[in-house]
């Protein structure tokens, strides 16, 4: 089984993906979220979003600003206002 | 009668104001399809954050709310966010809202409020003033901008929230058109401060009650309000593009056809004026062959 990870700006869905595990770099610390994961919230610290496709997997990096995660039933939601890369 | 001359002249004034319009027309229906895509692709964040904030702001109330969420706790200064375009040629759009505007200004002022008004796009500026000169305090400019984009949305919000936090008004609607059709762009008002809370947001609050946060929910709501407004006035200023492409389509329709039926009353006229004057000479040149 494998997360839904979806990435959200203003201007457009940047993506909508099925992957094993993304890191998010929450406010309080990077956190990496995998299929299961218990509801949850969190702001984002300006930074990389590192997106696992498979595990063990390089990670493919995405840099956020203005991010706000949300774990939910349907997996992880990331709004972000401005995404480079 | 005027003269073939000046109708020539006229018919081809109309031809090339003609050749105009169905231009403005052409380039308005590609304009539309991009802006209507474009708001469509704004959608899922935008609704995205409303089910996040609901959900938020049910959980947090009292006096620990941030102050974008309770407000100032009084209402007697109103701010009227007035989003305009920036170009004409777009038939009764901007008219539609500035009576929208004026409307709820009227109603303010019966109640006994204070309104001012904060314009966006510059062809709002002349009708209000016209009324509410003194009112006028702020007018941001978006004719510079070629695509309009989420930064001029922030820079926007950014002011509006340093105003409201420095205590300049109590709330602050935002007037703008949504776009319906082509044919229909209504004007609307809506809250934007201090920030209502979603209706329905109270009954599904239930359902996610084991939702950890971090930070705690304070603070998030804190960070996301602002985003909202944020996002509000993004998705205002993309209606705002497609309700002129769609408007200005539908006018410039509209003048190509009457421009269509003035060239053929004209090329009539014309016509006639040019047959009764081959008459004219005819008569003349045989009643001088008659007399000799």
């Amino acid at each position: 089984m494998a997360l839904h990870f979806e990435l959200v700006t203003p201007e457009r869905l940047v993506r909508s993906d099925e992957v094993y595990m993304v890191v998010v770099p929450g406010t309080e610390g990077e956190e990496g979220v995998l299929e299961g994961h218990a509801p949850y919230m969190t702001t984002m610290k300006d930074g990389a979003l590192k997106i696992y496709k498979t595990e063990g997997g390089s990670p493919e990096e995405i840099m956020v600003r203005g991010g706000f995660a949300e774990v939910g039933a349907n997996g992880l939601t990331v709004l972000a206002e401005h995404v480079e890369g | 009668m005027a003269s073939l001359k000046e109708l020539k002249n006229r018919i081809k004034s109309v031809k090339s104001t003609q050749k105009i319009t169905k231009a403005k027309q052409m380039v308005a229906a590609a304009k539309l399809r991009r802006a209507q895509a474009a708001a469509e692709a704004a959608r899922p964040y935008s609704q995205r954050l409303a089910k996040v904030m609901g959900s938020l702001a049910t959980r947090v109330s009292g006096d620990s709310a941030p102050l974008l969420l309770r407000g100032t706790g009084k209402a007697e200064r109103h701010l009227l966010v007035v989003v305009n375009t920036d170009k004409g040629l777009c038939g009764g759009l901007n008219a539609n809202i500035v009576k929208a505007a004026k409307l709820q200004a009227r109603e303010l002022i019966a109640q006994g409020k204070q309104v001012e008004f904060y314009l966006v796009g510059r062809k709002g500026r002349a009708p209000i003033k016209r009324d509410y000169a003194a009112s006028v305090k702020t007018e941001y400019d978006t004719s510079a901008v070629r695509n309009l984009g989420f930064t001029e949305a922030e820079a926007i919000a950014d002011d509006l929230v340093t105003k409201f936090e420095a205590g300049q008004f109590d709330v602050a609607h935002l007037v703008y058109p949504v776009f319906k059709s082509a044919l229909a762009q209504d004007p609307t008002v809506v809250q934007i401060m201090p920030v209502p809370t979603p209706e329905g947001a109270a009954m599904q609050a239930g359902a996610d009650a084991v939702v950890e946060y971090e930070p705690d929910e304070e603070t998030i709501l804190g960070e996301l309000l602002p985003r909202y407004i944020r996002t509000q006035l993004f998705v205002a200023l993309l209606e705002r593009e497609a309700s002129e492409q769609g408007a200005s389509m539908t006018a410039m329709d509209n003048a190509t056809r009457n421009a269509g039926d003035l060239i053929n009353k004209l090329t009539i006229q014309y016509n006639r004026s040019r047959q009764a004057a081959i008459t004219t000479e005819l008569i003349e040149i045989i009643a001088g062959a008659e007399a000799l």
